[in-house]
């Protein structure tokens, strides 16, 4: 174990930094803000799917609220965005133990848990799309008012670097949190729930405890996406994408590590775009959906080679480099 | 010695099925009190409802004198009463030593503390050089070592061993019998559901005997064992009178031919 826990969290937000001053066209620096949001949503799911092992397939419930609390504070209660984000986190935490507390408490596990999370996604998505309130089909628009105590700037590189600062805190959460009393107690309820309550560990607590953060942290990414675009509809905020995107981050990337999602994130949204530009290339026009081609061949691929994703592998590649098994 | 545990009365149904039916016992502090019976007589089912992972359809729980009948499986592991699985529950995905420190953090905070003890405990029954090992690739005696581990690591009053010499090899038990003498010697009482016959005879003071869900024997092994009743229960009806004649032929053909060598 490293007498630095925290320093490989530097070493790799420090490099993610300096990214932009190298790189200046839009497109890559859209990509990166955009990568980053994804990655937060992806640590949010990871810590209640990673750690704890209950897989949600409905995230999208948390990034929506998010969202969408953002958008609504300010246009419905003209509240300042600074103050409209943590306010929508706590919505996103309050969501979160609410659905945790109806489903942990019946006892619901494993894909029973995950399609009852499904459902409350959808539920909300359709919900969103018939009030007048959330703006209905039409949507939301946040008026485009450019300064950063409106947070949105002109210069996308502060876009970026904000979105990254909420992924560092996140990542050095993550390793806390892994490290704790609390963190041992969310493993050992993932590995066998039996067990761990026959160790002291208050099984439903900790369960909720682990969705409820879940929850804050995922909204948190709605609440930077709405920033970036300016506009939400039900389908963009509660719609599967998000779901599937959350999940699938952690899974190539490393499930239960703290640089999975990171890691996963980037190479899944990375080979989405090559994807897209080489065909769009290729055929001359654009095919909309081919990189959710890409997501379902590289979920089979590591499902089948790399159960522990991308850092897994990694992992057990250096180990073979300095000639001692992982 | 007062009673640590005292159950009293319990009756567990599944349905139609009584698995304990009003079944009681006292466990002295500082003992090694044994649970014995055939198989299916409910000793498990009688732990579990100790241990509060099931309900109990009646009758009481106390333990060091309070009521905790209601308690969940949790609290009571606060309170002091740590058990083992029959069926190994290890956490496969992490080391052994994560495993131990899982119930270590019970009493401590710090990860370093959880961790320290860990390693202390993983010493004591014998896992010192397996601990960096993951627990999924520990053999059947290393996992029924590592079961040991968590549950002492809570640091317990009152442990509940569930068959933890079962399925090993005759020099396997004889290396763990000093590593359950030694946890009694340590201030922790113990109730041990056994087969092992061997095991039960020479480590506990007192056993308790279960069939068909009722205690139908208590007392130290040595009596427990000669007991007709209990005979009966293990070998089937009359087997008592049966082994009893055998007793007394065999007594009869050594007093007719004096120094007949014996059968």
């Amino acid at each position: 174990m490293s007498r630095q826990p925290y320093l490989p969290i530097a070493l790799v937000v420090a490099g993610l930094a300096l990214l932009p001053l190298g790189l200046t066209s839009n497109t890559v620096l859209n990509f990166l803000a955009f990568a980053m949001i994804i990655t937060l949503a992806a640590q949010g799911w990871n810590i209640l799917g990673g750690y704890g092992g209950q897989f949600s397939f409905g995230h999208a419930v948390f990034f929506g609220t998010g969202a969408y609390a953002m958008a609504l504070l300010q246009v419905r209660f003209g509240i300042n965005p600074w103050l409209a984000l943590p306010l929508a986190m706590a919505l996103g935490a309050g969501v979160g133990f609410a659905i945790g507390y109806l489903s942990f408490r019946a006892r619901l596990r494993g894909s029973y848990f995950a399609l009852v999370t499904l459902a409350f996604a959808e539920v909300f998505r359709i919900s969103a799309n018939a009030w007048g309130f959330t703006g209905g089909a039409a949507g939301v628009l946040v008026p485009l008012r450019i300064g950063a105590e409106h947070m949105q700037f002109a210069d996308k590189r502060l876009a970026y670097w904000l979105a990254l600062a909420f992924v560092a805190a996140t990542l050095a959460l993550t390793l806390a949190l892994s490290r704790s009393r609390f963190g041992a107690h969310l493993v050992a309820v993932r590995e066998n729930e039996e067990a761990a309550r026959a160790l002291g560990v208050d099984a439903l607590a900790v369960k909720l405890k682990a969705i409820t953060l879940s929850g804050a942290i995922t909204a948190s990414a709605g609440c930077l996406y709405t920033q970036k675009f300016l506009y939400l509809d039900a389908n963009l905020a509660y719609g599967p994408w998000i779901s599937v995107e959350a999940l699938l981050a952690p899974i190539i990337g490393g499930l239960g590590t703290v640089f999975g999602p990171l890691v996963g994130a980037v190479v899944l949204l990375g080979l989405g775009e090559v994807t897209k530009t080489t065909f769009a290339n290729l055929t001359g026009g654009a095919i909309p959906g081919v990189d959710l081609v890409v997501f379902g061949v590289l979920l089979i691929l590591c499902v089948a080679y790399a159960p522990r994703g991308v850092l897994g592998l990694a992992e057990g590649w250096l180990g073979r480099l300095k000639g001692t098994r992982p | 010695m007062s009673a640590l545990l005292s159950v009293q009365g319990v009756t567990k149904r599944f349905g139609g099925l009584t698995a304990v039916d009003n079944a009681s016992l006292d466990v002295a502090a500082g003992s090694i009190t044994g649970l014995i019976g055939p198989n299916g007589a409910g000793k498990t089912t009688l732990f579990t409802v100790i241990a509060g992972f099931e309900p109990a359809t009646a009758g009481k729980v106390q333990f060091e004198g309070r009521d905790i009948t209601a308690l969940p499986a949790h609290v009571r592991a606060v309170q002091g009463i740590a058990r083992t699985f029959q069926i190994v529950q290890p956490f496969a995905g992490l080391s052994v030593r994560e495993n131990i420190a899982v119930g270590a953090f019970l009493r401590h905070k710090a990860r370093q503390a959880a961790l320290e003890q860990a390693d202390a405990v993983g010493h004591q029954v014998g896992l010192g050089p397996l601990l960096d090992q993951s627990a999924g690739q520990l053999t059947v005696a290393g996992r029924k070592r590592l079961e040991l581990a968590r549950a002492l690591a809570t640091a317990p009053r009152l442990l509940l061993l569930d068959e933890v010499l079962a399925g090993l090899n005759p020099s396997e038990i004889r290396d763990m019998m000093p590593v359950v003498q030694a946890i009694r010697s340590s201030g922790v009482t113990i109730l041990i559901v056994e087969h092992v016959m061997q095991a039960v005879m020479s480590l506990c003071d007192t056993v308790h005997v279960l069939a068909q869900g009722r205690i139908i024997a208590a007392g130290p092994p040595g009596t427990v064992s000669r007991d007709p009743a209990v005979i009966e229960a293990y070998l089937g009806h009359g087997a008592a009178a049966r082994m009893q004649a055998q007793d007394i032929r065999q007594a009869e053909s050594r007093g007719d031919h004096p120094g007949a060598p014996h059968a």
